[in-house]
C-alpha cells in the first residue's frame, strides 16, 4: 500500500467516523419532527437536537452531592464506546482500513459496555428512580442481548462470517435469493432496535415523569455537559441500529472497498435515504403503538430470540433439502 | 500428546524446580502449624508462599517438558511426575492464582483471629494443586487431589464457631470425598487395559466403547463436582464464603481450575480419540451450568455467596468450550476443536483472575465494613476508592465487555460455536446453537448480576454506619488487586500472546493449533482466518480512548466548566434517606419475575390487612432451589432412613450378633462355592 493509498483509505475511515457523529442527532430530529406531523402538530425543527446539544454543552453541570468520580467518568465512556460501534457499522461503503477491528459480537459488546456504565451510574447517586430505571434496563438487556446475538448467529451462518463489512459485502454481491431466515432475522433485528433504543412499545423517550420510564429514570440526575454527551450518545446508538439493519437487509448502494470518490459519493446518498425512510417508519410505528407494560416487554423480546433460533434452525433445513 | 522421558541420568530442571518449591510450601505449612500461634507469623508464611508461587510461576512459564520417577508411593509404581505443556500451563494459572492471594494475605491475614488455623493448610493447598497438575500416575494424583480437598476443608472450617461454615464443612467433605471416589473409579476403569496405574500406559491402550463412556462419565462427575458443574455445585456456594478471603480465592479461582485440568487430562489425553456423542452430555452440563448459575448468583444478596454462584456461570461457559472441542475433535475438525479448546483455556486463566479480584475485594469490604450482606453496604466507593476501582475494572472483565480479557475468551466461543454447521450430526447441530442461546444468555445476564453487585456495595448512600465509617484496606491487598486488574486489562489488549502461548496445548492435545496471532498486522487476533472474523483489542482500546479523548477536548473547547454541587433532585420527590434506594433483592426483582418462575417456582403474595386496619402491607417471596429439593433432600433422607433401619443393630443381644457372624461366614462359603 502506497502512502496515498494509505491516507485515503484513513481519510474515508475519518470521514464514516465523524459522519455518523455528526449525522446522529439528525436522525432523531427527524424522527421527532415526523412524529409531531404525524400527531397534527408543528414539532421543533429537525436541526433542533444540534441546538439541544450545544445549550446543554454550555450549561453549568449540577452534581448531586452524593455523586462519586464513576458518575462523570461515565458520561464520556458511554459516549467513545458508542460512538466507536456506530463507527464500525458500515454506512456508505465496506471494506475500510479499520473496518475488521471489530466484528458484529464485539459491536453488541461495546454497547454492552456503555450500557454497563450507564446502569451504574444511574445507581451511584443513590435515588428511588436511578435503581428503578438501572433494574429495569438490565433486565430488558438481559433478554434483548441473546436475542440479538442469535440474530447474529443467523446472519454470519449465511454470510459464513461475523465481520459486518464482509456481510455487507456477501448480502450484496453474492446470489443470497430470499430466505425465510433473513426475513425472520429482519422483524427480530427490528424488535431488538426498539427495545434497545427505548422506543415505544418498550419505553417512551418523550417521557420524564412516569413510573413506566426506563432510560429517562437514569438520566434524571444528569445535567450539563454530562447530559449532552449521553443524550449524543443515545442518539448515535439509534442511527448505529439504524445502519446496522440497512447494511445488513438493504445493501443497495454500499461503496465497494478501496473505490473512488463517485462511488462513496452514491454511497452517501443512498445512506442518507435509507436514515430518512427509517427514521419515518419509526416515527410512523410509535405514533400507532401503545407503550406496553413492562412485564409484557419479556415476551415481546422473546419473540425476537425465537425468531433467531428458528432463523438458525430453518437454514439447516433449507440446506440439508 | 508428547511423550517427553528423561532418562535416567538426566534430572529434569522445571519437574525437579515445581517439586522443590511444592516440597517447600509444605515445609513452610508445617513450620506454620508450630510457629504461627500469633498473627506476627503472617507475613513471613505468605511472603514465601508468594515468593516460592512466583518461581514455580516463571519456571512454568520459561517451559522445559521432562518426566521423573521417585521412589515413593506405591512400591512397585512408585511416584511419576511429568510436566507437559498442558501441566504448563496449568501450574502457571495455579501459581500465579496462588501468589496473588499470598500477596493480598500479607495484609489481609493481620486481621485473622485464629491465625494457626488457616497458616499451615493455605501453602498445602498451594502445593497439593501443584502436585495434582504434574502427577503421571492415578495414585500421586488422587492422593494430591484429596491433599488438595482436605487443606481447602480446613481452610473452610477456619472459623469453625459459626454454624453455618460448619454445615459448609460436612456438606464440602462429603462432596470432596464423593468426587475423589468417582475418579477413583474412572482411573480404575482406565488402567484396566494394561494393569498399570502410569498415566503413560493407560495412555496406549484403545478402550472398548461403553468403558471409555463409563469413564467420561465418571470423569464429568468426579471433575464437575469439584468445579462446581450444576447440579453437583451444591458445596460451592456455602464453602466458598465460609473460607478466608484469600482463601475463597483459590478456591473459586484456582481450584475449580485443577478441577478442569482434571477433566482435560482424562478425556483429552488419556482416553483417546473421541467419539461424538461424548460432547453431548459435556455441552448440556455446560450450557445449563452457565445460564442457571447466573440466575442463582442474582438472587444471591450476600456478595461472597454471589460470587460463588458466578463460578459455577463460568465452569459452564469453560465446559462448553470443552465439549465444542470434543465434538470437532471428533469430527476430524481439528481446527474447530483447537479454537474450543483454547477458548476453554483461555477462560480457565481468565476467570481464576478476575475471580481473584472479585473474592479480594468482597474480603476487603469485610475487612473495612465487617458485612458480606450487601443490604448493609453502599456508598464504598466514597470512603474506599481504591478497592472500588479494582473492583469496577474486573466486574467488567468478568461480564465480557471490552477491551477486557473475558470479552475475548467469550468470543472464540461464539466463533467456535459459530463453526457448527460443519458438523455432521444432526444432534449436534441443534445443540450447539441452543448452547450458543444459553451462552448469550448467560453473558448478558452476568453484566446485569455484576451491575447489582457493582452498584449496591460501591454505589449509592451507605445504607448502614459500618459502610459509611469504612476505612480503605492496606497496600498489599491493594496491590494484588491492581496487579490482577491490570492483567486482565493486558490480556484483553494483547490477546495473541496469550493464544499462542496455549497454541503448544492445543497441538499435543487436538493435533492442530490456532493460527499464530502475533505477527498479524495491528495485534489483531482472527480465530480461523481474518475473512471469518477477527478482533483487535488493542485498537478497540484506543478507539475508545481516543474517541473519549476527542469528547472530552470538544466539552473543553465548546462547554462550559462550571460544576455546582447541589442536593438531589430525585424528580423533585422529597429525599426518605439512604432506605428509598433499591435493595439488592429489589434490583434483581424484575429479573426473577421473568425467569423465577421456570428456575425457583418462584411466586410472590401480596397480604393487605382490612380495611380501616393501619398495619403495613406485607410483599411475601417464595424461592425453590430446585436441586437440593429434588436431588440432595430426596439422598439425604434416603440415607437417614437407611441409617434410622440400620441402626437398631446397634442395641442386640451378644447371641444376635454370634448368628450374624455366623450367617456371614456360611454366606461368604456359599458364594465361594458357587463361584468356583
Amino acid at each position: 500500500m502506497t502512502a496515498l493509498d494509505m491516507i485515503r483509505a484513513l481519510a474515508a475511515q475519518g470521514a464514516q467516523m465523524f459522519l455518523v457523529l455528526l449525522a446522529a442527532p439528525l436522525l432523531t430530529g427527524l424522527v421527532r419532527w415526523v412524529k409531531a406531523r404525524l400527531q397534527r402538530r408543528r414539532g421543533p425543527s429537525v436541526i433542533q437536537p444540534y441546538r439541544d446539544l450545544l445549550r446543554l454543552l454550555r450549561k453549568e453541570a449540577v452534581l448531586p452531592e452524593t455523586a462519586s468520580w464513576l458518575f462523570r467518568v461515565a458520561p464520556y465512556v458511554i459516549f467513545s464506546a458508542t460512538w466507536v460501534a456506530t463507527a464500525l457499522v458500515p454506512t456508505f461503503a465496506t471494506g475500510l482500513l479499520f473496518s475488521w477491528s471489530g466484528d458484529l459480537i464485539a459491536i453488541v459488546a461495546l454497547l454492552g459496555t456503555a450500557r454497563f456504565l450507564q446502569a451504574l451510574a444511574a445507581l451511584d447517586v443513590g435515588t428511588s428512580f436511578g435503581g428503578l430505571g438501572s433494574s429495569r434496563e438490565v433486565m430488558i438487556a438481559s433478554l434483548a442481548e441473546p436475542a440479538l446475538l442469535m440474530l447474529v448467529f443467523t446472519v454470519a451462518l449465511i454470510a459464513g462470517t461475523t465481520q459486518l463489512s464482509a456481510i455487507a459485502e456477501h448480502l450484496q454481491f453474492e446470489q443470497v435469493g430470499l430466505r425465510v431466515s433473513l426475513a425472520l432475522a429482519l422483524i427480530g433485528f427490528i424488535i431488538v432496535a426498539i427495545a434497545e433504543n427505548a422506543r415505544i412499545p418498550v419505553d417512551n423517550p418523550a417521557t420524564h415523569l412516569e413510573l413506566t420510564m426506563v432510560h429517562e429514570a437514569m438520566l434524571l440526575e444528569y445535567s450539563g455537559r454530562y447530559l449532552a454527551l449521553i443524550e449524543w450518545a443515545a442518539a448515535q446508538k439509534l442511527l448505529m441500529y439504524a445502519s446496522l439493519i440497512a447494511c445488513i437487509f438493504f445493501p443497495w448502494g454500499l461503496a465497494p472497498a478501496g473505490s473512488g470518490l463517485a462511488h462513496y459519493a452514491v454511497g452517501v446518498a443512498a445512506w442518507l435515504a435509507k436514515m430518512a425512510v427509517a427514521g419515518c417508519a419509526l416515527a410512523l410505528f410509535e405514533t400507532v403503538t401503545a407503550k406496553m407494560r413492562l412485564f409484557r416487554v419479556p415476551g415481546f423480546l422473546g419473540i425476537a430470540l425465537m425468531l433467531g433460533l428458528l432463523g438458525t434452525l430453518l437454514l439447516f433445513v433449507s440446506r440439508g433439502l | 500428546m508428547c511423550d517427553v522421558r528423561g532418562d535416567a541420568n538426566y534430572l529434569p530442571m522445571t519437574v525437579t524446580i515445581v517439586l522443590a518449591c511444592s516440597a517447600a510450601l509444605l515445609l513452610l505449612g508445617m513450620a506454620a502449624a508450630i510457629g504461627g500461634r500469633t498473627s506476627r507469623a503472617t507475613p513471613p508464611v505468605y511472603g514465601g508462599t508468594a515468593a516460592i508461587c512466583l518461581l514455580v510461576c516463571a519456571a512454568a512459564l520459561a517451559g522445559g517438558d521432562g518426566a521423573l520417577v521417585l521412589p515413593i508411593g506405591l512400591p512397585w509404581l512408585g511416584a511419576h511426575v511429568r510436566i507437559d505443556r498442558l501441566a504448563g500451563v496449568f501450574l502457571t494459572l495455579v501459581n500465579l492464582g496462588g501468589a496473588g492471594a499470598a500477596l493480598y494475605a500479607i495484609g489481609y491475614g493481620r486481621h485473622e483471629h485464629a491465625p494457626q488455623r488457616v497458616l499451615p493448610f493455605f501453602p498445602a493447598f498451594i502445593a497439593a494443586m501443584n502436585l495434582v497438575v504434574i502427577a503421571d500416575d492415578a495414585y500421586t494424583f488422587l492422593w494430591a487431589w484429596e491433599l488438595m480437598s482436605l487443606a481447602s476443608w480446613a481452610l473452610v472450617m477456619a472459623d469453625h464457631r459459626s454454624a453455618g461454615n460448619r454445615r459448609a464443612g460436612i456438606v464440602y467433605l462429603i462432596m470432596a470425598t464423593f468426587s475423589a471416589l468417582t475418579l477413583l473409579l474412572a482411573f480404575g476403569v482406565l488402567a484396566a487395559s494394561h494393569g498399570s496405574y502410569a498415566f503413560a500406559d493407560m495412555r496406549l491402550g484403545p478402550l472398548p466403547a461403553w468403558r471409555a463412556g463409563l469413564v467420561l462419565s465418571l470423569a464429568l462427575i468426579g471433575a464437575g463436582s469439584k468445579a462446581g458443574l450444576m447440579p453437583l455445585h451444591a458445596w460451592l456456594p456455602l464453602a466458598h464464603p465460609a473460607a478466608p478471603s484469600h482463601a475463597s480465592a483459590l478456591m473459586s479461582g484456582v481450584m475449580t481450575k485443577v478441577a478442569v485440568y482434571a477433566f482435560i487430562r482424562i478425556v483429552f489425553d488419556l482416553l483417546g480419540p473421541a467419539t461424538w456423542w461424548w460432547s453431548v452430555p459435556v455441552l448440556i452440563a455446560g450450557g445449563t451450568a452457565a445460564a442457571l448459575g447466573v440466575l442463582y448468583a442474582l438472587m444471591e444478596h450476600d456478595l461472597k455467596r454471589l460470587l460463588a454462584y458466578h463460578t459455577v456461570e463460568n465452569i459452564g461457559i469453560i465446559f462448553i468450550g470443552l465439549g465444542l472441542a470434543l465434538a470437532f475433535g471428533a469430527n476430524g475438525l481439528r481446527g474447530g476443536a483447537a479454537l474450543a479448546l483454547t477458548a476453554a483455556v483461555f477462560h480457565a486463566f481468565n476467570h481464576m483472575l478476575f475471580k481473584s479480584v472479585l473474592f479480594f475485594g468482597a474480603g476487603a469490604v469485610l475487612t473495612a465494613t465487617g458485612e458480606r450482606d450487601m443490604g448493609h453496604l453502599g456508598g464504598l466507593i466514597h470512603r474506599m476508592p481504591k478497592t472500588a476501582l479494582a473492583f469496577l475494572v474486573a466486574c467488567a472483565a468478568i461480564s465480557a465487555l471490552p477491551p477486557l480479557n473475558g470479552f475475548v475468551s467469550e468470543w472464540l466461543t461464539f466463533q467456535a460455536i459459530l463453526l457448527h454447521p460443519d458438523l455432521p450430526q444432526w444432534g449436534l447441530k441443534i445443540a450447539v446453537p441452543a448452547d450458543g442461546a444459553l451462552l448469550a444468555l448467560a453473558a448478558a445476564l452476568a453484566a446485569a448480576c455484576f451491575v447489582k453487585a457493582f452498584g449496591i456495595c460501591f454505589l449509592g448512600r451507605p445504607r448502614t454506619t459500618q459502610a459509611a465509617q469504612a476505612r480503605e484496606v492496606d497496600r498489599f491487598s491493594l496491590a494484588a488487586m491492581f496487579v490482577f486488574a491490570a492483567i486482565c486489562l493486558l490480556a484483553g489488549v494483547f490477546p495473541g500472546a496469550v493464544i499462542d502461548w496455549m497454541a503448544p496445548v492445543a497441538q499435543a492435545l487436538t493435533g492442530a493449533h490456532m493460527p499464530t496471532q502475533i505477527d498479524r498486522a495491528w495485534l489483531a487476533i482472527a480465530p480461523v482466518d481474518e475473512a471469518r472474523g477477527s478482533y483487535d483489542g488493542l485498537l478497540i482500546f484506543l478507539f475508545t480512548g481516543v474517541a473519549a479523548m476527542i469528547a472530552a477536548a470538544l466539552v473543553h473547547r465548546l462547554g462550559s466548566h462550571a460544576v455546582r454541587r447541589a442536593r438531589l433532585w430525585d424528580c423533585g420527590y422529597p429525599d426518605l434517606g439512604p432506605t428509598s434506594q433499591y435493595s439488592a433483592a429489589g434490583f434483581a426483582q424484575p429479573i426473577r419475575r421473568v425467569f423465577g418462575p421456570l428456575v425457583f417456582r418462584s411466586s410472590e403474595t401480596v397480604t393487605m390487612p382490612p380495611p380501616g386496619d393501619r398495619a403495613p402491607a406485607r410483599i411475601d417471596k417464595h424461592m425453590h432451589d430446585l436441586a437440593w429439593e429434588y436431588l440432595y433432600q430426596p439422598v439425604c433422607d434416603a440415607l437417614l432412613m437407611v441409617a434410622d433401619v440400620l441402626n437398631q443393630l446397634q442395641f442386640l443381644t451378644i447371641r444376635r450378633y454370634l448368628s450374624f457372624v455366623f450367617l456371614a461366614l456360611v454366606g461368604l462359603l456359599l458364594a465361594l462355592t458357587l463361584w468356583q
